[in-house]
């Protein structure tokens, strides 16, 4: 095994809630609750669930964009959260992230060129104008933008071009790594199609590593090596794409996977569901034993008292179910 | 349960009126750059008994449709063309004669819960609102109803909940509340706007679920209006593809699907990514980006993005032409007959 890139142990993020006027905080949001994995040079790994799942969070919180309350991140074999701030800062050129809405993650008084080049500015203060728009106008036909419109602003372009504004100002610094959240999700079938492609060709051509954060599976499928599946702040299964969707082995997996509704009248019609009863418990207080127990069709007294472990099964994937 | 029926039902709906007729709708905005026009001709007819899908990608007019026959455009819109409801026009009706038919025959399922049920009300207050005002109920009457429907929609403890606001559900709960209300007067037709595009993924089978139920039940004419081809698939019996505030083809579920015949749903239908198709490839698009609302234009709307264009495509605006069979329509010069 090559050294993972990113080594992500026991992660957890907390909100602490209630610390209003009178007295201490009354509990804590445990949006992300322990969560471990590694990630290889050039692997994308897709990260599923439904919304307070705690997908975002954990991608916020591995660049420290949100403050964790435990565990650590080993990015190329240094601590993460350990660095000061010029570490961090260094650190932060190689780790990228793009956002759900295009247009409202690009400043509107600023022009393209300027929000593409920003972070090359920040981060290279000794580079020349003409070097500069050298790397703007790359940037730009990398991701299929004419660079003649780099004097354009935000609100002439539409949401599919905003999003590729926003992987091109990704891209400038020639990151290791991008953090995908929710990234197709605000725009058109025929628009989401040619980001997914985007992406996957710079990922293949330039051999990046992208945590792609979505709530849709079938997306999902199209660009991951690897998927993971997160329910209250846990990882409920973790595995290779093919097999994960071949045979997904957590009862929430696959719910997720059978309640996806086909673009096919007859297979739509014909297919046997597996129904979840109820909705997503609140994060504030999750069930005790397996968080996934109170909607599992298949739950015994096991499960509402004690917590199955994350562990590995026959063709390496790792499930956290007492039943599988 | 899937949704099968004989064929003889098949061609009895089809022989019976039309509920809701639309001809040659147009919706138009004032803007600051003038009027631009977000729905451009549309014509189509509705049965009981019979779920009609309009798909379309945003900027297709799709929502305006279901608001123009509603009596909801905006105050800087206007509709012209004729929309009947039961044979009576109800484009631009007054609103008292819009307030009877709304509350009695027609209602609608907005896209989110949390903005269309008023947060100030109990749950109670809103749905027996209607059968107070409508249908003469006493309240005690009308709060019974209300409590049926809940449980009907599948509310657990529905007598209790009555009393609680609107944030005191969660998602899921409030647009069962939503789909409760919209039926509770038992409409002829019922309209759905992206009912279930802000509720998760195996919430959104509950409700898919409740509301494929409930719509034969009911034997309603129901119109929904999405962007996602696999609730389509789910629910309706007909589709409506629209692009451009324009018609490009209009066929039975299984046709559209199976043999699509106009180049945008073709486009549409490869470019949505699937469970069971080949990852080793890229997903196939569709070049350039929707059409912005931009007034009316020559030709076809779907001709900048058409890989198939011809010159043709882009002076004439292609009419669409029924199958001689009249089981299905298209609108583009290459498709004949």
């Amino acid at each position: 095994m090559p050294e993972a890139l990113l080594s992500v142990r026991d992660l957890k993020v907390h909100f602490p809630i209630g610390k209003g006027l009178l007295a201490g905080a009354k509990g804590a949001v445990k949006a992300v609750d322990g969560v471990s994995f590694d990630l290889q040079p050039g692997e994308t790994l897709g990260i599923v669930g439904e919304s307070g799942c705690g997908k975002s969070t954990l991608g916020r919180a591995i660049l420290r964009l949100t403050k964790p309350t435990a565990g650590t991140v080993v990015w190329l074999g240094q601590d993460f959260f350990g660095l000061d701030k010029a570490g961090l800062r260094k650190a932060r050129r190689e780790l990228q992230i793009i956002f759900q809405d295009p247009l409202a993650s690009l400043d509107p008084r600023m022009t393209v060129g300027e929000i593409i080049a920003r972070p090359l500015k920040t981060f290279h203060p000794e580079l020349k104008k003409a070097e500069v728009e050298a790397r703007v106008r790359e940037a730009m036909a990398q991701v299929g933008l004419a660079p003649e419109m780099m004097r354009r602003y935000p609100h002439e372009f539409s949401g599919g071009q905003c999003q590729r504004i926003g992987i091109a100002r990704a891209m400038i610094l020639r990151p290791k790594l991008i953090v995908c959240d929710e990234p197709v999700s605000a725009l058109d079938v025929s628009i989401q199609a040619q980001i997914i492609n985007l992406l996957r060709k710079l990922q293949r051509e330039l051999g990046l590593s992208l945590l792609f954060i979505s709530h849709n599976l079938s997306v999902v499928r199209h660009i991951s090596h690897r998927v993971m599946v997160l329910y209250l702040g846990k990882i409920m299964e973790i595995a290779e794409r093919d097999a994960f969707y071949a045979n997904p082995m957590h009862p929430y997996s696959r719910a997720l996977i059978s309640a996806i509704p086909l673009p096919d009248p007859k297979a739509e019609r014909a297919r046997e569901r597996v129904m979840l009863q109820g909705d997503l418990p609140s994060p504030l207080n999750p069930p005790a034993g397996c968080r996934f127990c109170t909607r599992c069709p298949m739950a015994t007294d096991l499960c509402h008292s004690s917590e199955p472990a994350l562990a590995p099964r026959a063709d390496g994937r790792l499930v956290a179910c007492h039943f599988v | 349960m899937p949704s099968t029926r004989t064929s003889a039902e098949t061609a009895a709906r089809q022989a019976a009126a039309p509920i809701l007729s639309a001809r040659e709708l147009c919706v138009d905005f004032k803007l600051e750059q003038g009027w631009v026009r977000a729905v451009d001709g549309v014509s189509f007819d509705v049965r009981r008994g019979e779920v009609l899908g309009i798909v379309g990608e945003s900027g297709s007019g799709k929502s305006q449709i279901l608001m123009a026959a509603m009596g909801l455009t905006a105050a800087n819109g206007r509709c012209s063309g004729s929309v009947t409801f039961e044979g009576e026009e109800v484009l631009n009706a007054t609103p008292d004669r819009l307030d009877r038919i709304r509350g009695s025959s027609m209602s609608m399922i907005f896209q989110d819960p949390m903005t269309s049920l008023n947060p100030y009300m109990r749950v109670v207050d809103q749905l027996t609102e209607v059968l107070v005002a409508h249908q003469g109920k006493s309240r005690a009457e009308a709060v019974n109803i209300a409590v049926e429907m809940l449980e009907r929609v599948r509310i657990p403890d529905a007598r209790r909940r009555i009393s609680l606001y609107p944030h005191e559900f969660s998602g899921g709960m409030r647009q069962r509340v939503m789909i409760a209300m919209a039926l509770l007067c038992r409409p002829a037709l019922l309209f759905a706007d992206e009912p279930t595009t802000a509720l998760d993924v195996t919430v959104q089978a509950q409700i898919l679920d409740l509301l494929n139920g409930l719509v034969h039940e009911l034997n309603a004419a129901v119109v929904i209006v999405t962007h996602d081809l696999g609730v389509i698939a789910r629910l309706c019996d007909r589709v409506i593809v629209l692009y451009g505030g324009r018609i490009m083809e209009e066929a039975a579920i299984g046709d559209l699907f199976t043999t699509p015949h106009h180049p945008y749903t073709q486009g549409l239908l490869a470019a949505t990514p699937r469970l069971d198709d080949d990852t080793a490839h890229d997903l196939r698009t569709i070049p350039g980006t929707p059409r912005a609302l931009a007034g009316q234009i020559s030709g076809c709307p779907f001709a900048p993005r058409c890989e198939r264009r011809m010159e043709r495509c882009t002076v004439e605006t292609p009419t669409l032409r029924r199958t001689t069979n009249g089981k299905r329509a298209a609108a583009c010069h290459l498709v004949t007959a």
